[in-house]
């Protein structure tokens, strides 16, 4: 008998064995299953891999498939970028909150922007009343770019800015900052989200309509691939979808079936996959269930480096490497013992560093309440450094490979992962999936689901629904000063009284024209801002010409 | 004939997390409730004017912005400018215990903030319609 | 508030509404607010009528006669951008300085009887526009899919002023026929690459629509569905055409001509005018919109006394493309049926079915007394234990109905 039947038998034999015994001893629940809901068994062993190829599906570091990492020596070599998301009320305040995490040992920024900016309207236009400054940091022009950034040298530091409809115009007030700065746009480094159709599903900050919305992102591809070359372009996000209630099959599913779209526009609006490809970046989440976690990143790398390659012919390796930054799932925190949070965070946070991430967010304990104080981020980046330098969980590429359990899940999520992305592919692509709806009501079911299954006691959340206790109100949240708002009106009338008007009616002209043909929109967007365009009125003249997007709901 | 209770959910301002509202939405559904969901980016007075055309018990706004000190008093004032009396406002979403003061002074007859169970919202709706 | 209700009138008021004296006031008053077009009298109506309140349809009464108002049903398949489309519509009658009312009903869950109406929020834009009114109904278990009080509700509307009331449904079998009986004009939507050749084809369908539209039709596939709807309207007027008398020869030779779709009014009168319809007493089924009125006799011909096809628009809702033309179209037919009384037959067999309708609905109440109740229960046990066969137990109960006896 060979190895592999002599363990079929011993595994059969321990099966029965557990199966007769189940009576007296019954295990705690009828089924198991993973933070998902996937089934779970109660072993796993090398059977459970039986006709895979390990050198294929799992690689090595640094080598195609990718599914083992995207760096050879991982985390041995440069760990991981801390990177708190941070950003509210004015640049005046971010400003100071950007150099106490530089102090505390951050390695890159993050900013936060307020609802008005994220969806381009001026901090004095209706809408923004009570919004300007909430959850993050209130941008009318270039000045308050300026404001933003001023003592911090952007040649110095690489800066993740989560914007998308608008990601165009921040792009270029962060490039004129840099200028003003001496800095030239090679040198900067960082990131736009510019992840337009997550917006459509699960986030809701959109502008435009898709059609123009992907000319405005393959735009940006086109001009930072020449002009600001070190810069990521996008950072196609699952973290949204997951917390609007997918599962982890579904995270990696719809995000890849984002980033098919957006290649494939690249594509079609005649750019080099090789030489924007490099540049994509992806976002995903840390959920609680540690092996799930681990299992869906290394399945990620592993399908979209398939993916490039056999789909849209990629050559350069760098094209076929999924790169990714990680935060920790903001839905499973609780507003009941926020202590607890922490824990959880701490978990979440090791799952991405076991799943192998190349930049990481930590959520603060207090966020299910509010946005973090000072002490309570801290916290939150202390359990990254813990992480770095006690765990061990850094020491090595990959530790977690060859678990039968970990490449059993993997394998998994890759499979359901698949079969979602054909089910887009049928459907014509994500683009007509999230206008029929579909992608939409997938997360709908799942949310759902989940909901009742917290609300039956199925599923167990500490302190929530099982170990609570009666707790006194929380004390001490971060409140933002709600001045700000006024604050930022005045500013805004400053502002237009100080600058050459004719000049900005000059350049919105010029953006308005090109808006209406072919050209590449970064140039007169550079030359708006700069003339200090209020963002709302660079956002006004392209929603001239192309529309708003008007939502479908589907139930 | 047994009556429906009519819920309006809207989310006010500019928030565009619509998880909460939606799983809100069927759980009521599920309850038997006819809800009318009128989606992202309402302002108070589209609020208001939705829930006055649709005769409905209930106004319940979700929002996660922060911006619910400004939006939730300004959808019920627009109630009391417009002489309605008898509709129930509630609200949730990530809004901090230390406002609910706030907001009930100013007309929310309750705020349900993350984690608290569907079955509870509902459970108040029913006993606390303004009209039978 | 000009107080014209004397003790005469009063009386005079309450003995039509078959009401006491308080109650009669209370309606009046609250059918003036309605008629002033006070939006919460309107609304609060409309949900009495959903709830059967007898105060509400003593209201009804209160506001009778039949207002201006033209009613337009639209339906079609979920997708079709019906919604879109309604909203749109909504804009283009407001620049035309018309007021609309919108009836927008959706399915309840026949599990929990719960509904999630989601109609409003592509027109909610509109929601501060004073010169609109927009309200979502939940059909509430009734098979048509249209609820008890749509009906109702669209007089309510037209009582209170507004000029064109739409009421939108999704098109899932008999709630198009029910649409038909409502609507003066009946705007059928379809898509392209629904994946579904059948919506097209379901039996009945084609021929209550007055007016065809093609939605997305910036779409891949829509000059199919154009197509396709085209050639089924041709079989059915060609079916219709030998059914009231033509002969096929003629028709042949129309086909070499191609029957016209057009969306203005015939030269021609049309051949057989209404009145010598309703001589006849052909008032039966959904017989009086689109080609099925063609099956009475009653079809729109052209100059060449050739039948005229309803007219197939393709829009793109989202961005208002074609909506002016679906305008102009339902404007033109209302003019077209006003001045061959199609309308005036058409209102006549709506009042029928409502009649019917409610009929059967009181029939339904009646049953839901404890004792009505109680014999059903009983009857159907003893046709479940064979005691009796299910047509003498309905008789049995039909007859106690009748006799006031289940209360």
């Amino acid at each position: 008998m060979s190895a592999d039947d002599n363990l079929k038998k011993s595994v059969d034999a321990w099966k029965a064995k557990v199966g007769a015994s189940l009576q007296k001893h019954p295990e705690r629940r009828p089924r198991f299953v993973t933070g998902s809901g996937a089934p779970v068994e109660r072993l796993y062993t090398p059977l459970d891999l039986e006709g895979r190829d390990q050198a294929a599906d799992l690689g090595l570091p640094g080598e195609y498939p990718y599914t083992r990492g995207v760096q050879n020596t991982m985390y041995r070599g440069r760990l991981w970028t801390m990177r708190q998301y941070a950003g509210f009320a004015s640049a005046e305040e971010s400003n100071k909150r950007y150099k106490f995490l530089l102090q505390q040992g951050q390695t890159g920024l993050s900013v936060a922007f307020d609802l008005p900016t994220q969806i381009g309207y001026d901090s004095d236009h209706p809408l923004a009343a009570g919004e300007v400054g909430k959850v993050g940091v209130a941008i009318d022009s270039l000045a308050d770019m300026e404001t933003l950034f001023d003592g911090i040298p952007l040649d110095q530091v690489s800066t993740s800015m989560t914007i998308n409809a608008p990601a165009a115009v921040l792009l270029a007030m962060y490039i004129a900052v840099a200028e003003k700065q001496g800095v030239s746009a090679d040198k900067l480094e960082g990131t736009i989200q510019n992840d337009i159709l997550k917006e459509y599903v699960a986030r809701g900050t959109y502008i435009f309509p898709p059609g123009p919305s992907m000319r405005l992102i393959t735009d940006i591809f086109a001009y930072c691939s020449k002009s600001v070359p070190n810069w990521n372009t996008i950072s196609i996000s699952g973290y949204h979808i997951r917390e609007a209630g997918s599962t982890a099959a579904q995270e990696v599913a719809f995000t890849l079936a984002d980033g098919i779209a957006y290649v494939a526009a690249a594509v079609k609006a005649g750019l080099d996959v090789d030489e924007f490809g490099p540049r994509l970046s992806f976002f995903f989440n840390a959920h609680n269930d540690l092996f799930e976690e681990v299992a869906k990143f290394r399945a990620a790398r592993r399908l979209w480096a398939t993916i490039m390659r056999e789909r849209f012919g990629a050559k350069n390796p760098k094209s076929l490497m999924l790169r990714f930054h990680t935060q920790t799932g903001g839905s499973t925190l609780t507003a009941q013992q926020p202590d607890n949070n922490v824990v959880r965070v701490a978990i979440q946070a090791l799952s991405a560093v076991l799943g192998g991430t190349q930049s990481l967010h930590t959520n603060s304990k207090d966020e299910a309440l509010a946005l973090p104080t000072e002490a309570s981020v801290r916290i939150a980046l202390r359990t990254q450094q813990i992480i770095a330098y006690e765990s061990g969980a850094a020491e090595t590429v990959d530790p977690l490979a060859g678990s039968y359990y970990v490449e059993s899940l993997t394998n998994r999520i890759e499979e359901e992962a698949r079969a979602y992305l054909k089910r887009v592919d049928e459907l014509g692509g994500a683009v007509k999936a999230i206008e029929q709806g579909y992608v939409q009501q997938e997360i709908q079911d799942s949310a759902y689901r989940y909901q009742m299954e917290v609300e039956k006691g199925e599923r167990v959340v500490v302190g929530l629904n099982k170990f609570q206790i009666d707790e006194g109100r929380p004390e001490g949240l971060l409140r933002v000063d709600p001045a700000v708002g006024e604050r930022q009106v005045a500013k805004i009338r400053e502002l237009k009284a100080k600058r050459d008007d004719a000049k900005v009616k000059a350049a919105l002209g010029e953006l308005g024209a090109v808006a209406k043909g072919e050209g590449n929109l970064m140039p007169p967007i550079l030359a708006a801002v700069q003339a200090y365009a209020t963002l709302g009125e660079v956002c006004d003249v392209l929603r001239g010409v192309f529309g708003e997007y008007r939502p479908s709901v589907m139930f | 004939m047994e009556r429906k209770i009519r819920v309006l959910v809207a989310k006010p301002g500019l928030d565009g997390h619509d998880r909460g509202a939606k799983v809100i939405a069927r759980a009521l559904r599920d309850d038997g409730m006819e809800v009318i969901y009128t989606g992202l980016r309402q302002t108070p007075e589209q609020i208001v004017q939705a829930a006055i055309q649709e005769d409905a018990d209930v106004i319940a706004l979700s929002i996660l912005s922060g911006a619910h000190n400004h939006l939730f008093p300004r959808v019920t004032e627009l109630l009391a400018a417009k002489g309605v009396q008898d509709i129930l406002v509630i609200g949730g979403g990530v809004i901090p215990e230390e406002d609910y003061d706030y907001l009930k002074s100013k007309g929310v007859a309750a705020v349900f903030g993350p984690g608290t169970p569907t079955a509870a919202t509902i459970e108040f709706i029913r006993s606390n319609l303004k009209r039978s | 508030m000009p107080d014209p209700d004397s003790a005469a009138s009063q009386a005079l008021a309450a003995a039509d509404l078959g009401a006491g004296a308080n109650e009669a006031r209370a309606a009046l008053a609250v059918a003036e607010r309605v008629r002033s077009g006070d939006m919460r009298a309107v609304a609060r109506l409309i949900s009495g009528l959903e709830n059967a309140d007898p105060a509400a349809e003593a209201v009804l009464r209160a506001l009778r006669g039949r207002g201006q108002g033209h009613v337009v049903g639209i339906t079609g398949p979920p997708g079709s951008g019906k919604s879109t489309l309604t909203d749109k519509l909504i804009g283009a009658l407001r620049s035309r300085g018309l007021r609309v009312g919108v009836l927008a009903v959706d399915p309840s869950s026949p599990f929990t009887g719960g509904a999630i109406l989601g109609d409003r929020l592509r027109m909610q834009h509109h929601a501060t526009d004073e010169g609109v009114f927009i309200r979502s109904l939940a059909s509430r278990g009734t098979l048509g899919g249209l609820s008890r009080a749509t009906a109702a509700s669209v007089r309510v509307l037209e009582a209170a002023g507004y000029d064109w009331i739409i009421v939108e449904t999704v098109g899932v079998g008999q709630s198009e026929v029910d649409i038909v009986k409502l609507a003066d004009t009946v705007v059928l939507v379809s898509v392209p690459g629904l994946g579904d050749d059948i919506q097209v084809i379901k039996a009945g369908i084609m021929e209550i629509g007055d007016i065809f539209v093609v939605n997305k039709s910036d779409r891949d596939g829509s000059d199919r569905v154009v197509r396709e709807i085209r050639c089924m309207l041709e079989t059915a007027a060609a079916l219709a055409w030998a059914r009231s008398g033509g002969s096929l020869a003629g028709l042949v030779e129309a086909g070499h001509h191609g029957l016209s779709a057009v969306a203005s009014p015939p030269a021609a009168p049309p051949a057989k005018p209404a009145a010598a319809l309703q001589a006849r007493g052909a008032v039966t089924g959904p017989g009086t919109s689109g080609l099925a009125a063609a099956g009475q006799g009653e079809l729109p011909l052209d100059a060449d006394g050739h039948p005229v096809l309803p007219p197939i628009i393709k829009t793109v809702a989202e961005t208002g493309e074609g909506c002016s033309a679906l305008v102009d179209a339902i404007v033109a037919h209302r003019e077209r049926s006003l001045a061959s009384g199609a309308l005036e037959m058409r209102r006549l067999e709506g009042a029928r079915a409502e009649l019917r309708s409610l009929m059967a609905f009181r029939l339904v109440d009646a049953l839901e007394g404890s004792a009505g109740a109680a014999l059903e229960a009983e009857l159907a046990r003893a046709v479940v234990a064979r005691e009796c066969d299910v047509y003498e137990a309905a008789d049995r109960l039909f007859a106690t109905i009748m006799k006031g006896e289940t209360s």
